[in-house]
């Protein structure tokens, strides 16, 4: 009797095993998704100094709650679960634990800042869970051969620094460069950027000062800089410090060609302080549309993240830059779900995120494409100069790649 | 309420009594043992790591407890001293190839030296001014380990990783697992340590001082030293904690050891029981888990939440989990008379 029962048993376990293993024959399958669900992880700051970021985190909620009410992919909903790590690095370091043994999620998206990154990627990759689309502009996310789990998303200051330093050499092959950096990682990366893309042409930086994030003031470094004779000054600054530069090279009166790193573009936040005045034909470049600026008013792509965020993120501030970039974050992430198609696995994802050709997420500026390959981990890499005139930038010139091979 | 009141009323006649107040009974005592060594066999990695972070920072609130509980001086400076702890392992591991169970006594050591030295100064101020010259060191080290000088080592502003150590002699468990047991048994050993070390000579001094020091004083008690003493122990449990951190977490940065850790190690003994050592582990779930409730409830109000749980705490229990544990013995006792 009770062998029987055991052998019926067995069969029926066999004949089960075996038809359902036929029907899924075609799908492909990690930890974190099945037919009708795809779990996403993601870490950000809802708290602490950096809180002003979670905004990316809320968007891109909001942007798969889009997704979801219009099918899903493929018609497997996403599962957002989207953890505070208050920016400390133990703190995300537990939260991506949790994210990758406890919830069991297929991927961790965007989390975002270099030092909580930076805490996560040896784990990540070591456990084999796609780090994808990480939100810093460090150049070291864009590392396939050691880190081949981790990719970033926007351009890298390195990139950014390689495009000033090709419109010097075209435009003021003769100039003497001064340059203001901030001393850390933010600084130190661009700095690198600009004297490698220089090469040769290093000896055109005739004084770089560089200033701690802490210091009151950076005017005394202003006025060094001055006396060393320079006829172009590059501000690696945030965007106090950026305000600070712009108003003591006019009160000094010197009118160097001013260049001023994409982190403090803000017409809000930097340039009106400074004076409008004071910083006209001031230069930058940038990669994604502002949503402050009344050109893009009827461009379609913001006119979709604008119905977007009236149906799914009504209170959502649509000046803040970080919707613009959580919008576009989470496109990306959308399109290589999609191309991934009924096969789910990590290691397809990544496989997918690294064949993106001629992406356009709605916010990019005209032009600018998103590709990757099995060596290129760097999804934006190209950016469009701009000059300040009036009270907002113009974009001018070509769209340029970061890349130094070309 | 009544009830409540009863006990607010009723503590400091306990704090008089230190031998018994300090600790558990040793039958609760073992249960607690038995629990930390036989859960994590049960587990996920996942769990183990967080009951891993649980003791290591429950020995940091402990070591706050023996400063602020044993000693009646504040500090909002911990972290300060965790991040000394937690660089010295890293960079001794990292750079110069240490055993990781080797860089921990250096850690600790180094820590001690550090608190000792602050104490000497701080011996000037007391209560809300000793508070605030702490606060001072909190605020001031995540700068300090960014500086260029020291970049060879620190890293700088990227911080450092660390490599994982795996389970000696070939022991067939995860590399989670290990840690948990080798945090486990230096934090018993540290908890042994702190015990005998407030019921000895130097604990009765600190708690003498605590209580009044110009009575102590006139005792003959050497308030100086005794003071700078329990600075320079706190300050070295703390280090220990700190590098048992970095070796868990696998990575040190400056922005990992902000005042917002010295404030939370703060709010663990407050929430543990100042004074009752074995409310540390209380206050270190504390802090470690109630804000991921609060997350749980409310992701935009997360904070919000927090704080108004950590109120409810304070206005119901505001002797902390020691307490809740006076209010069970009362009880159990009560029962048992019936």
């Amino acid at each position: 009797m009770r062998s029987e029962e055991l052998c019926i048993a067995a069969l029926a376990t066999a004949i089960i095993a075996f038809t359902s293993g036929t029907a899924l024959a075609q799908k492909k399958y990690d930890t974190g998704a099945t037919d009708t669900e795809i779990k996403i992880g993601n870490i950000m700051p809802y708290s602490g100094p950096a809180s002003a970021y979670g905004v990316i985190g809320k968007t891109e909620q909001a942007y798969f709650n889009k997704i979801n009410a219009e099918g899903g992919i493929n018609g497997r909903k996403i599962n957002f679960v989207s953890y505070d790590d208050g920016y400390s690095p133990p703190k995300a370091v537990e939260q991506a634990r949790k994210l990758v043994e406890s919830d069991e999620v297929l991927l961790v998206f965007n989390p975002l800042g270099t030092p909580s990154n930076s805490a996560i990627q040896k784990y990540l990759n070591a456990k084999k869970v796609p780090q994808l689309f990480v939100a810093t502009g460090a150049t070291k996310w864009n590392d396939p051969k050691n880190f081949p789990w981790t990719m970033g998303w926007q351009p890298s200051y390195q990139s950014e620094a390689h495009i000033y330093a090709k419109y010097l050499m075209k435009e003021k092959p003769d100039g003497k460069i001064a340059i203001l950096f901030q001393n850390d990682d933010f600084g130190k990366d661009y700095l690198k950027g600009l004297k490698d893309a220089l090469g040769a042409k290093a000896s055109m930086i005739a004084a770089e000062e560089s200033y701690e994030a802490t210091e009151p003031s950076v005017d005394n470094h202003i006025v060094r800089l001055k006396a060393s004779g320079a006829d172009v000054f590059i501000s690696i600054t945030t965007p106090k410090f950026a305000a600070q530069a712009i108003k003591k090279l006019a009160e000094i009166d010197w009118k160097p060609l001013h260049i001023v790193s994409n982190v403090s573009i803000s017409v809000g936040g930097v340039i009106k302080p400074a004076g409008f005045e004071n910083a006209q034909g001031m230069l930058s470049a940038a990669y994604a549309k502002d949503g402050a600026d009344p050109q893009w008013d009827n461009d379609p792509g913001m006119k979709k993240l604008y119905a977007f965020l009236e149906k799914y993120y009504p209170d959502a501030n649509r000046l803040d830059a970080s919707v613009v970039y959580g919008y576009g974050a989470a496109q990306t992430m959308v399109k290589v779900l999609e191309m991934c198609g009924d096969n789910l696995t990590r290691d397809n994802v990544m496989k997918q995120a690294a064949s993106l050709k001629d992406f356009v997420p709605d916010t990019l500026l005209p032009g600018i494409k998103i590709n990757t390959s099995a060596t290129d981990f760097a999804p934006i890499k190209q950016l469009q100069m701009m000059r300040f005139k009036g009270e907002k930038w113009d974009l001018f010139g070509d769209i340029i790649s970061g890349e130094l091979s070309e | 309420m009544a009830a409540v009141e009863d006990i607010v009323t009723e503590a400091p006649a306990v704090e008089a009594v230190p031998k018994r107040a300090m600790t558990l009974g040793t039958g609760t005592s073992l249960v607690m043992l038995g629990l930390l060594l036989v859960v994590p066999l049960f587990v996920k990695n996942f769990i183990i790591f967080q009951m891993t972070m649980l003791l290591i920072y429950g020995v940091a609130v402990l070591a706050l407890n023996i400063l602020t509980g044993g000693s009646g001086q504040f500090s909002l400076g911990q972290s300060a001293f965790y991040a000394v702890g937690a660089y010295t392992s890293a960079i001794l591991m990292e750079q110069f190839n240490v055993n990781y169970a080797l860089t921990l006594p250096i850690a600790g050591v180094i820590c001690f030296g550090f608190g000792f030295l602050f104490g000497q100064p701080a011996l000037r101020l007391s209560g809300v001014y000793l508070a605030l010259a702490t606060f001072a060191l909190a605020t001031a080290m995540p700068q300090l380990l960014k500086l260029g000088y020291f970049e060879k080592w620190t890293g700088g502003v990227q911080g450092l990783v660390v490599t994982k150590p795996d389970a000696p002699f070939g022991l067939p468990i995860s590399q989670d697992m290990w840690i948990y047991y080798f945090t486990l048994v230096i934090t018993i050993a540290i908890y042994i340590f702190s015990v005998n070390l407030l019921r000895s000579r130097s604990g009765r001094a600190f708690m003498a001082i605590r209580d009044n020091e110009i009575a102590a004083a006139a005792m003959g008690v050497d308030v100086a030293l005794y003071k700078t003493l329990a600075f320079g122990v706190s300050a070295g449990i703390t280090g220990i904690a700190g590098g048992l951190g970095a070796i868990t977490v696998q990575f040190v940065a400056p922005d990992s050891y902000t005042i917002t850790l010295a404030i939370s190690l703060f709010l663990g003994m407050v929430v543990g029981g100042v004074g009752w050592l074995p409310g540390s582990i209380v206050g270190s779930a504390f802090i470690i888990f109630v804000p991921n409730i609060a997350e749980g409830i409310s992701k935009g109000l997360s904070g919000a939440v927090f704080g108004v749980l950590l109120f409810l705490v304070i206005f119901l229990v505001p002797h902390g989990a020691r307490q809740v544990a006076i209010v069970g013995q009362q009880l159990i006792g009560r029962f048992r008379k019936n």
